[in-house]
């Protein structure tokens, strides 16, 4: 505890130089907040940030993720920076949780190299880690593409928000949403209904302008609803053990999670540009 | 002999301030492999020294090592991130390095950490200009000449071609002379003027006596031992060739400083995450920029070397400094 405490003090005081840096050259020379060391700071990866860097970075972010919606960094610096309030919620709520509760203490991460493919692959079909393979393959993606956390001040928040973007690949085999634009957004206003944090909200409003009108209206007659719905009333994505679920049926984990399942069904062969 | 008086002094002062990070950096042992290496201070003696990597102290190896990975990354967005910073300003100091050179026609020009080009390529065109006015001269100083004076021109204007000037880009590192050739190509300058060498400033691959100028511009902050690449600076030059730099320096007004201190720590890393996608490159720029000497010290290390004539120019308030001096 005093080791946290010390570190919040030297950060503070590193605060405080950097406005009088001329005076304070040999003082901040010995604090150890910006050095390439991932030791540095409250966890690997950590960058220590003041509130006028962490408004500069959320616009230049939003401003750069608008311009370009493949620049993945950026979409995740936004979120960072601008969801404070909406991580301590969400962490309140997987607190409240047993199972959340026990999520936060394991820390848990979804990489490849905690994943056992060969076991999931012979689960039979219809189990939650069987449908999950499926989606990797059919998309081709990787649960290792996800940026690590920098900007967020708080290492229990910081495992939150990692946790929120490597359950994001499972949200999609839980909604039966394929990676393509309009399976995205669909995924988009079921997150922003269920955590509440500001960039999936700038996400799901904005991504519906990349969509053709035959896709508008499904996702404003159908898909849309249906998210915003499930993600009202469903059971707190981040609170549950994804890892010791992999044979459970899809379906039964659908039911617990109070998860209809989708009205539309999409494919991944819908890939077609939108 | 003042400036042996100088060098022992700025040789202690130098001490005390490796000795004096070393004691308050003792703190930060505890927690963190940098520790151990911030420890290593006070090995002075034996030989393992550490020099400052911006604010992070780092043993002298190391530091060529995190450079070059720095630059490595920022290669591809160094232009780009160049005018975002300094809001194009930084064209505004090349061009005055330039006037300040004003290079004539057949001269030979190293630029060392010249990576992207960007003082070649000024050299090149200015050069190229020069020679235009000179035969615009030529051609109106002679009245109707007979043609036999017409087609001896046209055979002497041949052999003084822009092959004459040489401008020689060297750097450490292969990435910023990669770009720096793609820029070149993309503006279609011809190759014939121009070579890209890959060197390290401490221990230039050139003979003694080669250069008439030689410069470096926002390089020399970067080098371990900047007395080293000063004494090779010098040794490469021709008799009467000059050293010119630009860096970063002291400001000296002290409400431009504070708007600059503020403006470089909490702007520029959080322009360098969102153009370039890399907050430490640019958080060891700001940083390395307060640890480099001041005007008068800088002036003071390359009168050691043994330049003559050494000024300097204070440019932008002395955000920039313009360093120069002659071999003689």
């Amino acid at each position: 505890m005093s080791l946290c405490a010390v570190k919040g003090f030297q950060w503070l005081r590193q605060r405080q130089c950097v406005l009088f840096s001329k005076v304070c050259v040999h003082q901040l020379h010995s604090s150890p907040g910006f050095t390439d060391s991932c030791y540095d700071g409250l966890y690997p990866g950590h960058i220590h940030t003041t509130p006028i860097q962490k408004a500069l970075l959320a616009v230049g972010s939003g401003v750069a993720a608008l311009q370009n919606p493949y620049r993945h960094d950026m979409v995740a610096v936004l979120g960072e920076t601008t969801g404070h309030l909406a991580l301590i919620n969400l962490r309140d709520r997987m607190k409240n949780d047993p199972e959340g509760y026990t999520i936060l203490t394991e820390r848990p991460r979804i990489r490849l190299s905690t994943l056992d493919l060969s076991k999931m692959a012979s689960l039979p079909d219809g189990s939650f880690g069987r449908e999950y393979l499926r989606f990797l393959e059919d998309n081709h993606v990787t649960p290792d593409s996800r940026a690590d956390v920098k900007f967020v001040d708080n290492e229990e928040l910081a495992y939150v928000m990692q946790r929120y973007r490597e359950v994001h690949d499972l949200l999609h085999t839980l909604l039966g949403m394929p990676t393509n634009m309009l399976g995205e957004v669909a995924v988009k206003w079921f997150e922003a209904a269920q955590t509440g944090l500001p960039m999936c909200a700038l996400g799901a409003v904005l991504g519906p302008l990349r969509l053709n009108s035959s896709r508008l209206q499904s996702l404003f007659t159908s898909l849309g609803p249906w998210a915003l719905q499930n993600g009202r009333r469903s059971r707190c994505i981040l609170s549950i053990f994804y890892e010791r679920r992999w044979e459970q049926n899809l379906e039964d984990l659908r039911q617990e999670l109070n998860i209809e399942p989708p009205p539309v069904i999409l494919s991944a062969a819908n890939k077609r540009s939108t | 002999m003042a400036a042996s008086v100088r060098l022992l002094l700025r040789l202690s002062h130098r001490n005390i301030n490796v000795a004096a990070a070393g004691g308050s950096a003792r703190p930060g042992c505890c927690w963190g492999p940098t520790g151990p290496s911030s420890c290593r201070c006070f090995s002075d003696a034996t030989g393992d020294r550490s020099t400052h990597f911006g604010f992070e102290t780092v043993p002298e190896t190391e530091k060529a090592k995190r450079v070059y990975k720095v630059f490595e990354n920022v290669a591809q967005k160094y232009d780009v991130m160049n005018d975002a910073m300094s809001l194009g300003i930084h064209r505004v100091w090349k061009d005055m390095l330039l006037r300040a050179m004003h290079p004539q026609p057949g001269v030979r020009l190293l630029d060392v950490a010249g990576g992207t080009g960007d003082i070649a390529f000024r050299f090149l065109e200015y050069v190229q200009s020069q020679q235009e006015r000179q035969k615009r001269r030529a051609a109106r100083s002679t009245q109707t000449p007979s043609w036999q004076d017409i087609s001896t021109n046209y055979s002497t204007e041949d052999e003084d071609g822009p092959q004459e000037s040489k401008a020689v880009v060297c750097d450490i590192n292969k990435e910023m002379l990669k770009v720096g050739k793609q820029k070149a190509d993309s503006m279609g300058i011809s190759a014939a003027g121009l070579s890209w060498v890959v060197g390290d400033a401490e221990e230039l691959p050139f003979d003694d006596d080669q250069f008439d100028i030689y410069t470096i511009a926002f390089g020399i902050r970067n080098v371990t031992h900047i007395d080293q690449a000063l004494q090779e600076a010098l040794r490469v030059l021709k008799p009467g060739g000059r050293f010119m730099c630009l860096e970063f320096s002291k400001v000296t007004n002290p409400v431009l400083a504070r708007l600059y201190d503020t403006y470089s720590f909490q702007m520029i890393p959080v322009l360098g995450e969102v153009i370039a996608g890399d907050w430490k490159s640019y958080q060891y720029l700001v940083e390395s920029i307060r640890k480099f000497p001041d005007q008068e010290e800088f002036k003071g290390m390359i009168e050691d070397a043994g330049f003559y004539c050494v000024h300097y120019h204070n440019l932008t308030g002395g955000v920039v400094a313009l360093h120069s001096g002659f071999k003689l």
